[in-house]
């Protein structure tokens, strides 16, 4: 064992939690001090050394911070709203909770019936380590479970803020989403800091079951200081004709990783992915997507697209797996890269394993500057260089924007995004965001 | 206006323009033909500046300033237009924004402000009827599934919002029906006047039926080989440019 499992698990040990979910964590803690540490001949970690979250001094959980208010701006919707600064609860800035949603802690006896079926059973611990350390540590946790042919009419807002603290510490996300027969729910989940140098390790896991017919859109935003640690997962089963909408945004940081695993279980499943990573300076960002089609009629539409400034690198791999019971699956998969600099770096992989004869699929991934003759158009029209670079940039990624289903969502990124790519609000005021 | 004189250029180093010279004065039009690969995209090209074509020899004054010194949009600014024979497309960057962004820089360079979002819509909603364009259009990536056609069209609107003083229109009338050839020839007549040049690229005698050039240039092997007037291009659309051949020796 690292130090660094060691020290994992000493955190474990110091945590309060409920009794009931001590079986899940002796597995995960299990599961964490037996595997192999991954190292660059990992195949699942081949691109992303874990090196720096390993020599990081992650030795104590963070404590919780006030005064955060003034320095994170939330997403501006009428939300059930859950907030964590720095992995622990905050009632005051939390909104009051429906009967569907409820924190680990407060569950009742059927929700905790609900937990214990599905906390750590959707997430294949095998492939995902930290998916084990998730387990070992789960004590605080969000639960929202939708009866049978309900919608819930607010979207549940789960925001995990990130300060600094005096030493280096860790903090820890879960969620958990049950959907029952034709159940619909709008989840977000914002993962946010202050702008200060940020000194903490993230590992947030999200677990969702879409049984029958249930519909979901899930929102990702994860949007950090550029010195945090964030490893992170959105793992789901989707069971007969369930649609599972997804959106995940990513900033680059020291080291981030964001796995997506979605199943498909039941026949008429449907999933659509949209991702956006946009690392700049010497940040780091890896999508590791992989989605199992094991039963027939089932589709994927995945779209990831990354904006890669400076020198920062990412990671896209993305795997579809077409199990030879999945006849007539329509899988499509689409990643492309903008390289704003030649220093940028990105490792991009497709991967379509098909077992099936009878499946429409389509694959592609490509990696480029930006487009020569956009750029002449927008300058022969007498529009600067700098401002057509930011235009066409904003455009690239602005296509996926404009089909975020939730409002409020796409107004918080617009300008957010578009700053991302300039602060001179000269050079962004032709850039609209719906 | 425009002055070319002994035009020299080339393309990843093939000789392409080879001695061109062409003078336009305020208010002209001037048609260029020419068969397929003689350099008349080239031409446009290199007056708006666009990367990879090197001038070797001549000049170029455009009202008086050297042109090839100015940057592509310095062009613009100073009121060259050119009309684009294949229009980009840039999905996810709306038309509307596309348009505001040129209008405004134009507007910049005159120093006056920004037009508000709101002239901006109402001016654009003037013209996009003159050239046979759904409002629709205004809110769709730039050119983004536009047709050839709307394409086309919408290089006659941004000539209309931008209000340039010298046009070059590069084969906008090819592969379009008769009705948007009609909008393209009364988007140029509409804006035809004694300040105001064009340059007007075709294959066709077709489009010179709807707007009268003043010259008509025949353009071989990089160089301009024949001068004449209106009738000039009734004469190649029945004769073809082959006896034009001895000519360029
Ligand atoms: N980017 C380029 N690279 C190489 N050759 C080019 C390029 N653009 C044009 N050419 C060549 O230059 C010649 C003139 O092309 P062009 O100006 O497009 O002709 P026209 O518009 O009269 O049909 C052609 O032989 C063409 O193949
Ligand atoms: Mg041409």
């Amino acid at each position: 064992m690292t130090d660094f499992q060691q020290h994992a698990l000493q955190l474990a040990d110091a945590q309060s939690s409920p009794d009931w979910l001590n079986d899940l964590r002796a597995q995960g803690a299990q599961q964490w001090q037996s595997a192999a540490w991954p190292t660059r001949r990992t195949e699942l970690w081949k691109y992303t050394p874990l090196v720096p979250l390993q020599n990081g001094d992650f030795k104590r959980w963070a404590e919780p911070a006030g005064g955060w208010q003034d320095h994170i701006e939330q997403i501006d919707l009428d939300a059930t709203r859950l907030v964590f600064v720095n992995g622990v609860f905050d009632p005051e800035a939390s909104s009051e909770l429906p009967p569907e949603v409820v924190r680990f802690g407060d569950a009742s006896a059927e929700q905790k019936a609900v937990i214990s079926e599905h906390l750590g059973k959707v997430v294949d611990t095998e492939r995902h380590l930290f998916a084990a350390l998730s387990n070992a540590w789960v004590a605080e946790g969000v639960l929202v479970h939708v009866p049978r042919g309900q919608r819930l009419p607010k979207p549940v807002y789960v925001l995990h803020v990130s300060t600094p603290t005096a030493e280096p510490a860790t903090a820890n996300s879960r969620v958990l989403a049950v959907l029952e027969d034709g159940a619909e729910a709008t989840l977000i989940e914002h993962y946010a800091s202050t702008a200060d140098e940020q000194n903490g390790f993230v590992n947030s896991l999200t677990e969702v079951v879409l049984k029958d017919n249930a519909g979901m859109q899930h929102y990702r935003i994860n949007m950090e200081e550029e010195n945090i640690f964030h490893l992170g997962g959105v793992h789901a089963d989707l069971y007969r004709s369930a649609r599972l909408r997804g959106f995940t945004i990513a900033q680059g940081s020291r080291l981030k990783r964001v796995d997506y695993q979605v199943n498909h279980k039941g026949e008429g499943a449907d999933l659509n992915l949209q991702g956006i990573y946009l690392p700049r300076n010497s940040q780091y960002v890896d999508y590791h997507t992989n989605i199992e089609h094991c039963v027939p009629h089932c589709t994927t539409k995945e779209v990831f697209r990354g904006i890669l400034a400076d020198k920062s690198r990412a990671v896209f791999n993305g795997r579809i797996h077409i199990h030879q019971d999945a006849q007539k699956t329509l899988a499509e998969l689409s990643n492309k890269n903008l390289l704003t600099s030649n220093k940028a770096e990105v490792d991009t992989k497709p991967e379509l394993e098909i077992y099936a004869d009878d499946v429409k699929c389509a694959h592609g991934a490509t990696v480029s500057q930006i487009n020569k003759g956009a750029l002449f158009y927008l300058q022969s029209r007498g529009v600067s260089r700098k401002e057509a670079e930011i235009m066409l940039s904003f455009g690239f990624i602005n296509e996926l924007l404009q089909e975020v289903q939730e409002p409020a969502v796409q107004n918080y990124l617009g300008p957010r995004l578009a700053r991302l790519f300039s602060r001179d609000n000269e050079l962004l005021r032709h850039i609209s965001y719906e | 206006m425009l002055s070319i004189k002994d035009l020299h250029a080339s393309v990843e180093e093939t000789n392409i323009l080879k001695g061109l010279s062409l003078e336009v004065k305020p208010g002209e039009v001037h048609a260029i033909m020419g068969p397929n690969g003689s350099g008349k995209s080239t031409l446009g090209n290199v007056l708006t500046g666009r990367e990879g074509y090197s001038v070797s020899q001549g000049e170029v004054t455009f009202n008086g300033k050297d042109l090839l010194d100015l940057g592509i949009e310095e062009r613009a600014h100073e009121g060259l237009f050119l009309a684009f024979q294949y229009p980009v497309e840039i999905p996810g960057v709306s038309n509307m924004e596309f348009l505001k962004a040129a209008v405004d820089a134009k507007r910049h360079h005159q120093g006056l402000s920004d037009l508000s979002a709101v002239e901006f819509m109402k001016t654009a909603r003037d013209v996009i009827k003159h050239v046979s364009l759904d409002q629709s259009f205004l809110k769709r990536g730039v050119n983004e599934g536009f047709s050839g056609g709307e394409k086309k069209r919408n290089e006659i609107l941004q000539m209309m919002l931008l209000e340039p003083s010298l046009c070059i229109l590069d084969e906008t009338d090819s592969g379009l029906d008769i009705d948007a050839l009609q909008v393209v020839a009364n988007g140029v007549n509409a804006m035809r006047n004694d300040d105001r040049s064009f340059i007007v690229v075709t294959h066709y005698q077709r489009l010179l039926d709807y707007i009268i050039p003043d010259y008509v240039h025949v353009l071989s092997g990089g160089r301009i080989v024949k001068s004449g007037g209106k009738e000039l291009a009734k004469e190649l659309e029945a004769r073809g440019y082959s006896w034009l051949e001895g000519e360029v020796a």
